[in-house]
């Protein structure tokens, strides 16, 4: 008998082609995706039920799939459809509850996948330089995603007590980055010019979505031989770029800010509702992030594809140019050391003479 | 593609072999003196040449690098400027790489260590001995006295590693968490590749097998009155010596002297300390009174010198648990630091000279 996989958040583009790339797993009988609207990109066959996880609709569709492996996309950062904080929030927190509790009362679910993100650990000049899925961070985010993702762990830690027949994996995703990933950070980084917080250059982690992909397919089977796929687990591709050589890469100058002034700047955009320019965001870009990932490797057994600087090489091609492209800044500087190597080859022919 | 004329000399290993095979316990000659260039003006003869850092760009093969490494001079400068552009040019592109605690070897080989030599050279006119205690490989911990209200003492111990050891070892310097709080700071120090002063971070770089520094004494002894210099302040809790039995380095005791008479703090604002967040404001006989200027350190001779490595992997792994023995092992490495002190304080003529 094949599984029967549920998937929340399928109207995003991340939910979306996981359900894509899940239903071709040979022993998958059968994917749901559930969302609160209809997806805009097609689902590949996949079966497509309209439920808001925040209501305990969502146990009515659990219990009449009968899915056994559940994987809980639906915790993220940015609204949908021009939703506010306060639905995005709901979504993530409640939605989760709702769904754990209808997870408890099922009594054919085997599998849990629950994304997180490595905002978890928030970003304090005070946390060791490389956190571990066991350090505990010295302050606490205070708000935003980063406060959801803590309260949603604590949930899905309190469904792992309380049903330990259930393989609860959860993955902390750094930043994930992709041709299409719509994150606050990929709309930050696609800004012409970059306001950078002065006198602070984080250091960033970023994971490709084709990884993220793959190894929440890793987790919602059985794990492989030699391998354990429940638990905590830090995804992030391999190597760190600093936030400076990530804007040189993508050719787009910085405007380094006073902090004040940036947390200024910053509750004005958000008052005006034009992006989500969270507080959290401004701490990540004011003193970055680097989780360890041994776990991800040793434990689960995967392999990211990308490197950091891989995922954000596949980004930047898919961006386009900036306003300072580095093919044109290298073009320059090569153009120089023509020249200075043909005046100083002319040197000793003069000197000869 | 980079077609940089850069021409990988063997010359830095070579001398790297000299230096190594004449430990004798006298000051090993400067081993590593780099620069971009402009340095030395005066110095006409081949040192130039020598001076230009092997880059790793790959060989182009052109023939005219044999023409330039023949010309003495013309050649020492093309392949500066040659050298400097492909430097520019890897800069401007974003194309280096950090590891995961942001230390940015490039960056520090190539510009911070020549903008910190000078000081190191030709005003605090560091005199180094026992750099053959440090190994060649593998983790070890330096652990020295700190001193002289700004951290000057690390820096001049990382510039004394960095130049004088044979098997360019870098030193990862654990610092304050001020440090990384403070703009331009943190920056700087991540590049340097300092981290946080947390048993974390400390182990995962022994772990990688880096040479780490580290000043136990923190702000009690950096921080003190002029009238107490020279006299060692209590070492932490000693969460050194856990770190170093724990990963099973050996523990270099370092002394540094000369440090202290750069500022002689003979007073302590505590109200404008706490005002600004500091752990203390330092009064000398020229600063706040003479504003910048009064910020300039006195130019006092200096000695480094790094003692026998005390080893610690004989001890049972339990034995990072035992608090007798880390108060023990704690005392032997302050002794012998604090006794080094003393016996370079009866050699030396004099503060200044």
């Amino acid at each position: 008998m094949g599984k029967v996989v549920l998937v929340t958040g399928v109207a995003r583009q991340l939910g979306g082609r996981f359900v894509r790339r899940v239903q071709r797993d040979p022993d998958v009988d059968r994917v749901v995706g559930v969302d609160v609207v209809p997806p805009e990109h097609h689902l590949g066959g996949a079966e497509f039920v309209q439920a808001d996880i925040r209501q305990s609709a969502i146990g009515r569709v659990l219990a009449e799939t009968g899915a056994d492996t559940v994987v809980h996309l639906d915790v993220t950062g940015t609204p949908l459809v021009s939703g506010s904080r306060t639905s995005v929030k709901e979504t993530n927190v409640i939605g989760t509850m709702q769904l754990l509790g209808a997870c408890q009362k099922s009594p054919t679910v085997r599998r849990l996948v629950v994304k997180s993100s490595t905002n978890v650990y928030g970003s304090a000049p005070r946390d060791p330089a490389v956190c571990t899925e066991t350090t505990t961070p010295k302050s606490l985010p205070s708000g935003g995603f980063a406060k959801d993702a803590v309260e949603v762990e604590g949930y899905v830690r309190g469904f792992a007590r309380r049903r330990p027949d259930v393989a609860v994996t959860v993955l902390r995703f750094a930043n994930i980055l992709g041709p299409d990933a719509g994150t606050p950070l990929a709309s930050y980084l696609a800004l012409p010019v970059l306001p950078t917080v002065f006198g602070y250059d984080p250091r960033l982690q970023f994971v490709h979505e084709d990884d993220v992909l793959e190894v929440l397919r890793i987790s919602s089977h059985e794990p492989r031989r030699g391998t354990l796929n429940s638990g905590t687990f830090n995804i992030a591709g391999d190597g760190v770029l600093l936030l400076s050589q990530c804007s040189r890469r993508l050719g787009r100058p910085t405007v380094p800010l006073p902090l004040p002034a940036v947390t200024w700047a910053g509750s004005l955009v958000r008052t005006l509702g034009m992006t989500d320019f969270s507080p959290e965001q401004i701490r990540l870009l004011t003193h970055g992030r680097v989780v360890d990932t041994t776990q991800m490797r040793e434990t689960l057994g995967f392999r990211p594809q990308y490197t950091t600087a891989g995922a954000f090489a596949d980004f930047a091609r898919s961006r386009g140019a900036g306003l300072l492209p580095p093919e044109a800044l290298a073009g320059a500087v090569d153009r120089i050391a023509e020249l200075s190597r043909r005046s100083s080859g002319h040197l000793p022919t003069q000197s000869a003479n | 593609m980079a077609d940089a004329k850069v021409i990988p000399f063997d010359d830095d290993r070579s001398r790297g072999s000299g230096t190594g095979g004449a430990s004798g316990g006298a000051v090993p000659p400067p081993a590593r003196r780099r620069g971009t260039g402009g340095r030395r003006p005066g110095a006409a003869e081949p040192a130039p040449v020598r001076e230009v850092r092997p880059l790793p760009v790959p060989d182009t093969g052109e023939p005219s690098d044999a023409a330039a490494a023949a010309d003495g001079g013309d050649g020492g400068l093309e392949r500066r400027i040659a050298g400097g552009l492909a430097f520019l040019r890897r800069r401007l592109t974003g194309e280096y790489e950090v590891d995961d605690f942001g230390y940015d070897a490039e960056l520090t080989d190539q510009v911070l260590m020549s903008l910190l030599r000078p000081v190191y050279e030709n005003y605090f006119r560091v005199e180094v001995k026992g750099v053959e205690n440090i190994p060649a490989e593998g983790g070890a911990l330096i652990v020295a006295n700190h001193s002289g209200t700004l951290p000057l003492d690390g820096l001049m111990m990382q510039v004394a590693v960095h130049d004088h050891h044979p098997a360019d070892r870098h030193l990862r310097l654990l610092a304050a968490d001020l440090v990384f709080v403070l703009p331009v700071v943190n920056e700087l120090a991540r590049k340097l590749g300092h981290t946080l002063a947390c048993a974390e971070d400390a182990e995962r770089l022994l772990a990688q097998g880096e040479l780490v520094g580290v000043m136990p004494e923190g702000f009690k002894g950096i921080g003190k009155p002029f009238g107490e210099r020279y006299k060692l302040q209590r070492f932490g809790r000693g969460g050194f010596v856990s770190t170093a039995l724990r990963q099973g380095a050996p523990i270099i005791p370092c002394s540094i002297v000369g440090a202290e008479e750069i500022y002689p703090m003979i007073g302590n604002s505590k109200t404008l300390a706490r005002l600004l967040g500091f752990p203390y404001f330092p009064l000398t006989p020229t600063f706040p009174w003479l504003g910048p200027l009064g910020a300039v350190p006195l130019p006092t001779k200096w000695t480094i010198q790094f003692g026998e490595p005390i080893p610690t992997d004989g001890y049972a792994p339990e034995a990072a648990e035992d608090p007798m023995l880390m108060f023990n092992l704690t005392d032997q490495v302050r002794e012998q630091i604090q006794h080094t002190l003393y016996k370079l304080l009866v050699q030396r003529r004099s503060v200044f000279f």
